[in-house]
C-alpha cells in the first residue's frame, strides 16, 4: 500500500518519457504567446496512444479500469512537466462528475468521447468571487433551464461540454450538462496569474440543461474530494520539479570561489524543502489509495493532502526563486511558470486555512476527542 | 538452509513448548534461550544465532508474545555493543562479552560525546596512550546514558595526534568498575538526570580490549551509530505484551526493565505528546478557538504525513531498496512535530502551563513537554547535522570546505 508496484512504476516512466519528449518548456512558452492553450495532437496522442485518457474509468465505458492511484501517478508527472492541456478539466473533473452522477446511458454516451479527447469537458464550480465554501452556491435551474454566471472555469474556452454545478428546484446541488458553443452562452477568458491553466467566466442566458441523474449534495462532496486528491497529486509533481531545479542550479552556481550548494544556508533550505515535498507526496499517495479502497476517511485525507501540497508547492516555489537569486526573478528563467501554477493550485478548491478547518472537522467527527 | 515462515513458526513453537517455563529464574531461562539460538535468531550460528533472515524476526517475536516468553536482554546500549562486536570484534572478544550481554548480567554504555566534540564527534580529545600492554586513558565523556549502572563502555579515544583527526581515533571496551573512572550525573534543564559525565584519570584498558586496529575507531563508531539510528524505534523498549501471564520470572524481568527504562521516562514528552493535543483541546473547550483549531490541524496533518512517510520508507526497504538516509528525514520531521506540539499545548493550556508538579495539568506532563522538547532537536545528531546529511547524501550537494584537515594537533579546538 505504501510502495508503487512494478506496473505503476512503468506507467510513471512511460508518461514521463512521453512528456519530456512532447512537452518541453520551450513549447509551453510558445503556447502562452499563441491563441491556443494546448497542443491538440499531443493531447490526443497522450490519451489514446498511452491510454491514460480514462485511466481510472471502468473498461465498460472505454477506460483502462485502473484506480485513482494510477490517475495520481499520471497527474504527478503532468504537474512535474507543467503540461498545458485540458486533462485536469476534462479527464479528471468532467469525467468524475459523470462517474459519480451520470446515468448508465449518460456515461455510456459521453465517457468514451471524453476519454478519447473527441470531446473536451470542464466543470463550472465557482459562481462569485470570494466563494470560500464551495457548497455556497445560490444559482439554480428552473424547469430545466439555467440563467446565471459561473466563473474560474478551468479550460472554459477549450470546452465543448460544461458540467454546471447548481441547485435544483428542490435546492439540492446537482450536476447539469450544457453543450458549447451555444448562442445563449457567453464565454470570456479571465486574465489569470497562471496562464498554463486558462480560466474563463461564462454567462448563461436561459440555456437548456440536462441533469446528471444521480446528483445530490453528497455527490458534490465526493466530487470535491476527488478533485482535491487529483490536484494534490499534480501539485507534488510540480513541487519535485522545483526542488530538482533549485538543487541543480545550486550545484552549478559559483560565488565566493565555491559552488553555493556547499553553503549550509542553501543546503539546509533544500533539505527542509525535500522533507516538505516528501511529506506532501505521502499525503497525496495515501489519499489516492483511500479513494481506491473506498475508505471512510476520504474527505479527511483529501483536505489533509491539499494542505500538505499547498505548503510544499508554495515553499518550493519561493525557495527555488531564492536559491536562483536575481535570475530567478526574471521572465526568462522558467521558475516563475511553476510559481504561478503553485499559486493558482494553492487557491483553487481552497487555501490551507480552509482545509485545515475542514480536516479538523472530519478528524474530530471520526475520532471524537481522541 | 531454506527459511520459510511456517518452518520458523513450527521450530520456535517446538522450542518454547519444551523449554519455556515462567517459573525459571531469569538467568536460567536466558542461558537456555541463548544456547538455542532463538534469542537472536538473525545472528550467526556460531554466536548464539541461527543465521535466520531478519525479515522473519517478526514471526519469532509473535510466538514469544503468544506464550509470554521473556526475550534475551537486547534493549539499550548493550545491543549496540553486541552489534559492534559482531561486526568488528575478535573471536576472543565475542567469546568474552556476548553471552553476558544477552543474559543481562552485564550492562553497557556508549562513551563517544565529549564536552568539546558534540556534532563534530571525530574531534574527540580523550587520550589513549599505550604503556606496554595497557592503554592508559585520560579525558572526559558526556551525555552517557546509564553510565552509573554500566559494567562496560564503548570508548572512542585518540591514540595519535600527529595525523588527521578521523585517522587518529581508536575504539576500546572500557571496564567502568575501576579506580581511574569517575561517574557524575548530569542534570538537564527539565530537572531529570538521565545522563552522566564520565571522567578518566589514568584509567586502564588491556590491549586485548581494543576493537580493530589503531586508527579504525571512526569507522567502528559509525557501525555503532548506524545501529543506533536503525534501532531508534525499539532501542528503548522491548515488545510490549497486552496479555498477562503468571510466573516468578516476570518480577525479575520487570525489575531489569525498570532500571533500564528509568532514564527514558521523559522521552515521550520530548517528542511533544501529539496524542494529548486533541483530547486536551476538547476537554478544555479550547477546540472552540479558531486559531487553536488551525494550529492543531497543522500538528495532526504533519504527524500523519510523517507516519505515512515512514511507512513508505519501510515499504521501499521491504522491496529490496537499501536503507537510505530516510532516518534523517524522520528525525528532522520529528523535531518539527515536537516544536509544533509544544506550541499547541501552550495555546491549549494557557496560564496553567506555568504550573509544574503532580497537581499541574496532566500531572506535570504538560510542563515536562514544554521543558523537554528542545532536546529533540539536539540528541542523536542535531537538526542541522540531519540537514547536512539529507542535502549531501540524498540531494548530492557538496560538503562545506573544511578547516580541520592536517595533523589534529594543529587543528583549532575548544
Amino acid at each position: 500500500m505504501y510502495a508503487f508496484s512494478e506496473e505503476q512504476l512503468q506507467l510513471r516512466d512511460a508518461v514521463r518519457r512521453f512528456l519530456d519528449d512532447k512537452s518541453t518548456t520551450q513549447q509551453t512558452r510558445a503556447l502562452l504567446d499563441s491563441a491556443e492553450s494546448y497542443e491538440s495532437l499531443t493531447y490526443k496522442s497522450l490519451l489514446t496512444d498511452l491510454g491514460v485518457g480514462g485511466i481510472h474509468v471502468p473498461e465498460i465505458y472505454g477506460g483502462a479500469g485502473l484506480s485513482y492511484v494510477e490517475l495520481g501517478i499520471v497527474l504527478e508527472e503532468m504537474g512535474r512537466n507543467l503540461y498545458p492541456s485540458p486533462f485536469f478539466s476534462s479527464n479528471v473533473l468532467a469525467i468524475n462528475a459523470l462517474l459519480l452522477a451520470g446515468s448508465e446511458e449518460q456515461k455510456s454516451e459521453i465517457l468514451p468521447q471524453l476519454i478519447g479527447g473527441e470531446l473536451v469537458g470542464t466543470v463550472a464550480l465557482y459562481e462569485s468571487s470570494n466563494q470560500i465554501d464551495l457548497h455556497n452556491i445560490s444559482s439554480g435551474v428552473s424547469q430545466s433551464r439555467f440563467s446565471g454566471t459561473k466563473t474560474f472555469i478551468t479550460n472554459g474556452s477549450d470546452a465543448e461540454l460544461v458540467v454546471l454545478v447548481t441547485r435544483s428546484e428542490d435546492q439540492e446541488i446537482g450536476f447539469y450538462l450544457v453543450r458549447v458553443p451555444n448562442e445563449n452562452v457567453e464565454c470570456r477568458e479571465i486574465e489569470s496569474l497562471d496562464t498554463t491553466r486558462p480560466l474563463s467566466e461564462m454567462s448563461f442566458n436561459d440555456v437548456s440543461v440536462e441533469l446528471l441523474l444521480g446528483s445530490d449534495g453528497n455527490t458534490f462532496t465526493a466530487f470535491i474530494d476527488l478533485a482535491l486528491i487529483a490536484l494534490s497529486n499534480e501539485m507534488v509533481g510540480g513541487s519535485q520539479a522545483l526542488l530538482d531545479s533549485a538543487v541543480e542550479y545550486a550545484k552549478s552556481r559559483v560565488q565566493f570561489g565555491r559552488s553555493i550548494d556547499s553553503m549550509q544556508a542553501i543546503k539546509h533550505k533544500c533539505a527542509d524543502l525535500l522533507l516538505e515535498v516528501e511529506l506532501a507526496k505521502s499525503a497525496a499517495y495515501r489519499a489516492a489509495q483511500a479513494v481506491t479502497d473506498s475508505e471512510s476517511t476520504i474527505s479527511e485525507f483529501a483536505s489533509l493532502a491539499k494542505v500538505a501540497a499547498n505548503e510544499a508547492y508554495m515553499q518550493a516555489a519561493k525557495d527555488t526563486i531564492q536559491v536562483h537569486g536575481g535570475i530567478g526573478f526574471t521572465w526568462e528563467n522558467d521558475t516563475h511558470l511553476w510559481y504561478r501554477r503553485a499559486k493558482s493550485s494553492e487557491v483553487f478548491l481552497g487555501t490551507s486555512s480552509t482545509h485545515q478547518e475542514r480536516f479538523l472537522q472530519c478528524h474530530v467527527q471520526a475520532n471524537g476527542g481522541s | 538452509m531454506n527459511w520459510s515462515e511456517s518452518r520458523v513458526q513450527t521450530e520456535v513453537r517446538q522450542f518454547l513448548d519444551s523449554e519455556w517455563d515462567s517459573n525459571l529464574s531469569l538467568l536460567e531461562w536466558r542461558n537456555t534461550l541463548i544456547d538455542s539460538g532463538w534469542g537472536m535468531p538473525s545472528w550467526p550460528e556460531r554466536w548464539f544465532g541461527r543465521d535466520m533472515p531478519v525479515s522473519l524476526q517478526g514471526v519469532v517475536a509473535r510466538e514469544f508474545a503468544e506464550v509470554g516468553a521473556v526475550p534475551v536482554a537486547r534493549t539499550g546500549i548493550r545491543l549496540l555493543a553486541a552489534e559492534t562486536l559482531l561486526a568488528h570484534g575478535s573471536d576472543a572478544q565475542l567469546g568474552r562479552y556476548l553471552r553476558k550481554i544477552l543474559s543481562g548480567e552485564e550492562t553497557w554504555c556508549q562513551l563517544f560525546s565529549e564536552p568539546g566534540s558534540g556534532s563534530d564527534l571525530a574531534g574527540a580529545t580523550t587520550r589513549a596512550e599505550l604503556d606496554g600492554d595497557t592503554w592508559i586513558i585520560n579525558g572526559q565523556k558526556v551525555w552517557t546514558t546509564s553510565a552509573h549502572h554500566a559494567d562496560y563502555g564503548l570508548l572512542l579515544a585518540r591514540h595519535d595526534w600527529d595525523i588527521p583527526k578521523h585517522q587518529g581515533l581508536s575504539y576500546f571496551v572500557l571496564n567502568l568498575k575501576q579506580p581511574g573512572v569517575t561517574v557524575h550525573p548530569l542534570k538537564q534543564m527539565n530537572g531529570h538526570a538521565s545522563f552522566n559525565q564520565v571522567f578518566f584519570e589514568n584509567a586502564r584498558i588491556s590491549r586485548e580490549d581494543q576493537i580493530g586496529e589503531n586508527g579504525e575507531g571512526w569507522q567502528i563508531a559509525m557501525t555503532t551509530l548506524m545501529h543506533e539510528r536503525r534501532n531508534a524505534g525499539n532501542i528503548f523498549s522491548d515488545t510490549s505484551n497486552e496479555k498477562s501471564f503468571d510466573g516468578t520470572i516476570y518480577a525479575e524481568y520487570e525489575a531489569e526493565n525498570k532500571i533500564l527504562m528509568e532514564p527514558y521516562t521523559w522521552y515521550p514528552q520530548r517528542a511533544g505528546r501529539v496524542d494529548l493535543a486533541l483530547p486536551r483541546a476538547v476537554a478544555t473547550d479550547r477546540i472552540e478557538d479558531p486559531i487553536v483549531r488551525q494550529e492543531l490541524a497543522k500538528l495532526l496533518i504533519m504527524s500523519k504525513c510523517a507516519e505515512w512517510t515512514a511507512l513508505r520508507a519501510r515499504a521501499a526497504q521491504q522491496q529490496g531498496q537499501p536503507q537510505g538516509p530516510e532516518g534523517s528525514l524522520g528525525k528532522l520531521v520529528g523535531s518539527n512535530i515536537a516544536k509544533q506540539a509544544s506550541k499547541v499545548h501552550t495555546m491549549i493550556t494557557g496560564i496553567d502551563a506555568l504550573e509544574t508538579g503532580q497537581k499541574s495539568p496532566e500531572g506535570g506532563i504538560i510542563s515536562e513537554i514544554l521543558l523537554s522538547v528542545p532536546a529533540i532537536s539536539i540528541a542523536g545528531g542535531t537538526d542541522e547535522i540531519q540537514r547536512n546529511i539529507i542535502s549531501e547524501r540524498v540531494l548530492g550537494m557538496s560538503k562545506e570546505p573544511r578547516s580541520d584537515t592536517g595533523p589534529f594537533k594543529d587543528v583549532r579546538k575548544n
